[in-house]
């Protein structure tokens, strides 16, 4: 998009500062690590680190579509970077831990 | 956009169906398979992670040193790592935006603000691969593979505390089973504590020690490491090194691009496309620290 290029920097430091909010609102839970968000367990893990990789996800959107521009690529181009990574990844990670669980249960 | 189709007619090239040049396409593929390349070292890290969950030592026992910074500072100076990096992204975008704009001295400027963020965040590694390879509990390796610690009662201590000596006096330990049995038979305040993190007593560690204990590990090298299981410090030095020769190939190239700016290549070409094709890798190589980030020290 021309505006976002030509113009002012403005929303080069929006995005920064959406990277460092989101960062610091981690390493704050990190460190004080809630007992409620610990104790509770949702799809096998702690509800603590689904909030972690949601708020990882908020800042690699904002990596990939604003920093690298893909957001302002054509519509075409976006979604063939997009779609192989978005599909692969998932099933990969999925394959990976289910087998991480099952070799867990071979040890006992 | 010229997308007016003739039907019945070859497409005779010349259209750019994507609106983006050949190198910048060719990035793009190229990070798309390293994207895939890290998602497998993570994904397999992840995998260790679900087989030991009980064993898998804590992140923030592992890491919470700050330099000059004496106690527990647990996730800070990795904190500082992410902030660097988010920033030289900050410096990057700003140099291709000035590059889109033509202005050669505010890129020249953003483009080694951006060299020096990843010089700084490589010299960040280096101490954290140091503090990890160093160490400062020490452990105890065992037959079932698993590392026990020593505790003074309930309270993570240290080999070096039960052996009285300074574990940072720069001098090289080394300690057998048999001193740390020893030792634990003339100091009853100290034992063990397992790598499921149960505290044993006094006797009960002595005796395991006599038929468990193979060695006493202090630091961490490719074979084990005093954290816990062995697969986390092989996991550790191979994707945060493969990260920070990502982050080291970035620097080299991005110097190459800031000569080519400072003597008016880039100018003499009519734009400065290179500098947003290098953009593109080192806003990757931010993208993979903060997975990284996520699930080595937070998760």
């Amino acid at each position: 998009m021309a505006d976002t290029t030509t113009n002012s920097n403005w929303w080069i430091w929006k995005v920064f500062w959406i990277l460092l909010i989101v960062t610091t609102v981690e390493v704050v839970l990190g460190i004080i690590k809630p007992g409620f968000l610990i104790n509770t367990q949702f799809l096998g893990t702690k509800l603590l680190n689904h909030i972690f990789i949601v708020l990882t996800i908020v800042k690699a959107a904002y990596i990939v579509l604003s920093f690298m521009h893909l957001g302002h690529e054509r519509k075409s181009l976006k979604w063939t970077i997009l779609i192989p990574p978005l599909i692969l990844i998932p099933y990969l990670l999925f394959i990976l831990l289910t087998e991480g669980g099952y070799a867990l249960s071979l040890m006992h | 956009m010229s997308e007016k189709v003739t039907y019945g007619q070859a497409w005779k090239g010349g259209d750019k169906p994507f609106a983006a040049s050949y190198g910048k396409l060719m990035m793009w593929f190229f990070l798309i398979t390293d994207a895939l390349t890290f998602s497998a070292f993570l994904g397999s890290y992840g995998f260790y992670r679900f087989k030991y969950p009980d064993i898998w030592p804590v992140p923030e026992e592992v890491f919470t040193h700050f330099p000059f910074l004496h106690g527990d500072h647990p996730l800070l100076f990795v904190a500082l790592m992410t902030f660097i990096l988010i920033m030289s992204s900050v410096t990057m975008v700003l140099a291709v935006n000035y590059g889109h704009k033509m202005q050669k001295k505010k890129v020249i400027l953003w483009l080694s603000l951006t060299i020096v963020g990843g010089f700084m965040f490589l010299g960040s590694q280096a101490w954290e691969w140091g503090h990890f390879i160093h160490g400062d509990k020490g452990a105890i390796d065992t037959k079932t593979e698993s590392i026990v610690h020593i505790a003074e009662r309930d309270k993570m201590s240290s080999v070096y505390n039960l052996m009285e000596v300074d574990g940072h006096d720069g001098s090289h330990h080394h300690f057998t089973i048999n001193n740390v049995i020893n030792k634990l038979e003339t100091k009853p305040n100290f034992n063990i504590r397992t790598a499921n993190k149960s505290y044993l007593s006094n006797s009960e560690s002595i005796k395991f020690l006599q038929e468990e204990g193979t060695e006493v590990v202090l630091g961490a090298n490719l074979k084990h490491n005093e954290y816990g299981v062995q697969n986390f410090g092989q996991c550790f030095f191979f994707i945060t090194g493969f990260h920070g020769f990502h982050v080291f190939s970035g620097v080299i190239i991005l110097i190459v691009i800031l000569i080519n700016v400072i003597k008016g290549t880039y100018e003499r070409r009519g734009h400065y496309e290179m500098v947003e094709k290098v953009g593109l890798y080192w806003h990757f190589v931010d993208l993979v620290w903060v997975f990284v980030f996520t699930f080595f020290y937070l998760v």
